[in-house]
């Protein structure tokens, strides 16, 4: 799975977290995956079926919300609760990916996650690296 | 920033800067403080910049931060001149409470109180696939367009019932072409069910009527709260016209989630009528889950019955008649965490998990374009719950208040009433304020989570 690399920051009503990554495609999996911890709250999810995505966006920070939003779709709308991340790879505006996982309703955890918010959304370069920030309406 | 005090129970942002209108804060000195604690007032100055607004934005007893207009907000707008911003109604469009009173005495409840709450957590899913029928997307299509009355043409309730639900439970002015194939996607499997986070089912006793009504509230007795909205398929509806707005903007504003249309342009009219199918799946939603939950009693309490003392949004836009300068004018009213609070008209205010509930009665206070408090207000973090609380520490709080709980680890830490502001302190502004006034206190006996 590699690294994860993700941090959560103080919010009052909603969940903000930011990640980071070498490569915006590495910055972009590893917000799937913090999305994933408070979806899933932390349980191990097996890898049964896989499902390519492609997502467009205008700019950066709405292909992240339009990435994101994808896991909370696939979940309400065809039970599939995601794992793994695999080969994301973004080119221009649009986004493709492997997502990896198993029926949702086979695990106790219940989504508190409502939407990907707008509010405080970044997606920029700081130093060497790419940095992620969303906040989470819950 | 300046908090000009005008009364005991009322304080005022006068208008500066890009504001065109000033702020209006219903709040005591201590609640005020506690707004003060996050970004409440610049959220409310950031709305008060919007066209087209009427007299004042309102601040409700709990208000706090929220993202674009705070939980807690009003605001009004002209229909010729006014916007209206997806960020303003939310995500969780019509997320609301009802109450059902019941004639099932405490005594009798508490004989079967585990098998029953049992049987409310089994039967009606928290929405995650995990047993709720599935629906046609010709069934949805339905509900968008008639709300709960779809629910009741289908032997799901009775015909009282949408009388004593806000807009008849169905409002009118929906295109179903207006919401997309994803919203209905991931409506289909979520109808009938409760999902999760701050949304739950309470069985409380009615310990106190302060005021008596034709209600069905008896002391004593038992009655059901339910609180949940529009699921996924609000959630998409709002995330889908936020983006649509935000790619057509062209104004300047404080805050990116305030992005917003005016009422009367194509997009201001298509939100409006997705929105209003979001609102009817939600009103069609609690209907059906107090439905389930009227056959669990009748299960356990034959015989017994049961009456909806009312059905109330409290994340909504409506077009409604109001007096402005004198006048009767119809506007768009836009209530994020607020309820409606008409004269004479129920207003539901639930507590945290393990604090009081109560009913009140609307004033119809216009200085709120009559709206009311929706309950106690989040004070922490989900974060800081979980920093600081363990599941042992609720547990205890909720022995000794001898309340039962069926829920997740999760939702017991971040829900529990330590994470919430008191609810007395807003009752007791609400009420002085005159927007609303108490008729019944009601305790939690036994909850349900996501």
């Amino acid at each position: 799975m590699g690294k994860m690399k993700y941090k959560f920051l103080e919010h009052t009503a909603d969940i903000k977290f930011q990640s980071e990554g070498k490569t915006l495609d590495k910055a972009f999996t590893n917000a799937g995956y913090a999305l994933l911890e408070i979806i899933t709250d932390k349980e191990k999810i097996k890898a049964i079926k896989k499902k390519k995505i492609s997502v467009k966006g205008k700019d950066k920070e709405q292909l992240l919300l339009n990435f994101l939003e994808e896991f909370l779709f696939l979940l309400d709308s065809e039970d599939f609760v995601v794992g793994k991340i695999e080969k994301l790879k973004i080119k221009e505006n649009e986004l493709v990916a492997e997502l990896i996982g198993d029926k949702a309703s086979k695990y106790d955890f219940s989504n508190s996650v409502k939407a990907i918010t707008y509010n405080e959304m970044r997606v920029e370069k700081k130093g060497k690296n790419f940095i992620c920030q969303v906040v989470l309406d819950v | 920033m300046e908090i000009k005090k005008i009364s005991k129970y009322e304080y005022m942002i006068e208008k500066t800067g890009k504001m065109k209108v000033p702020v209006r804060i219903f709040a005591s000195e201590k609640l005020i403080e506690s707004m003060k604690q996050d970004e409440t007032f610049k959220q409310a100055k950031n709305v008060a910049e919007l066209p087209g607004l009427i007299e004042n934005v309102v601040l409700c007893p709990d208000a706090h931060m929220g993202y674009g207009m705070p939980i807690g907000g009003v605001a009004g707008f002209d229909l010729d001149s006014g916007v209206i911003a997806p960020g303003m109604v939310g995500f969780d469009i019509n997320c609301g409470v009802r109450v059902l009173a019941t004639d099932i005495s405490k005594k009798e409840f508490m004989g079967k109180r585990e098998k029953v709450i049992h049987d409310i957590k089994r039967t009606i899913p928290s929405g995650l696939g995990r047993g709720g029928k599935k629906y046609s997307r010709e069934e949805i299509k339905q509900v968008l367009k008639k709300g709960a009355k779809w629910a009741v043409e289908n032997n799901l309730g009775k015909k009282e019932d949408l009388e004593r639900t806000e807009e008849n439970g169905c409002i009118e002015g929906v295109k179903v072409e207006d919401v997309s194939d994803r919203a209905i996607s991931r409506g289909l499997p979520q109808l009938g069910t409760l999902g999760a986070g701050n949304h739950f089912i309470d069985v409380l006793e009615i310990q106190e009527i302060y005021n008596k009504q034709e209600l069905g509230l008896e002391k004593g007795n038992i009655a059901i709260m339910i609180h949940c909205g529009s699921r996924g398929l609000g959630h998409q509806i709002a995330s889908d016209y936020l983006k649509i707005v935000e790619e057509n903007f062209k104004g300047n504003i404080s805050d990116k989630e305030l992005v917003y249309a005016k009422i009367d342009s194509d997009l201001g009219k298509k939100y409006l009528s997705a929105m209003r199918a979001a609102v009817n799946f939600a009103f069609c939603n609690r209907q059906i889950i107090m439905h389930r939950i009227r056959e669990i009693l009748e299960k356990y309490f034959p015989g017994k019955k049961t009456k909806l003392v009312y059905d109330i949004a409290h994340n909504i836009a409506k077009i409604e008649k109001h007096l402005i300068n004198v006048k009767k004018k119809e506007i768009l009213v836009v209530r994020k965490g607020a309820t409606r609070s008409f004269k004479g008209q129920p207003v539901l205010i639930p507590g945290s998990m393990s604090t009081e509930s109560f009913v009140l009665i609307g004033k119809g206070n216009e200085k709120s374009f009559c709206s009311s408090a929706h309950g106690a207000g989040r004070a922490h973090s989900r974060s800081w719950a979980h920093k600081t609380l363990t599941k042992e520490k609720v547990k205890k709080i909720l022995e000794k208040k001898d309340i039962v709980l069926e829920g997740g680890f999760k939702a017991t830490i971040e829900e529990s009433e330590l994470s919430y502001k008191n609810v007395e302190d807003v009752i007791e502004v609400t009420e002085k304020a005159n927007l609303s006034e108490k008729i019944s206190k009601l305790k939690p006996l036994a909850v349900v989570i996501g």
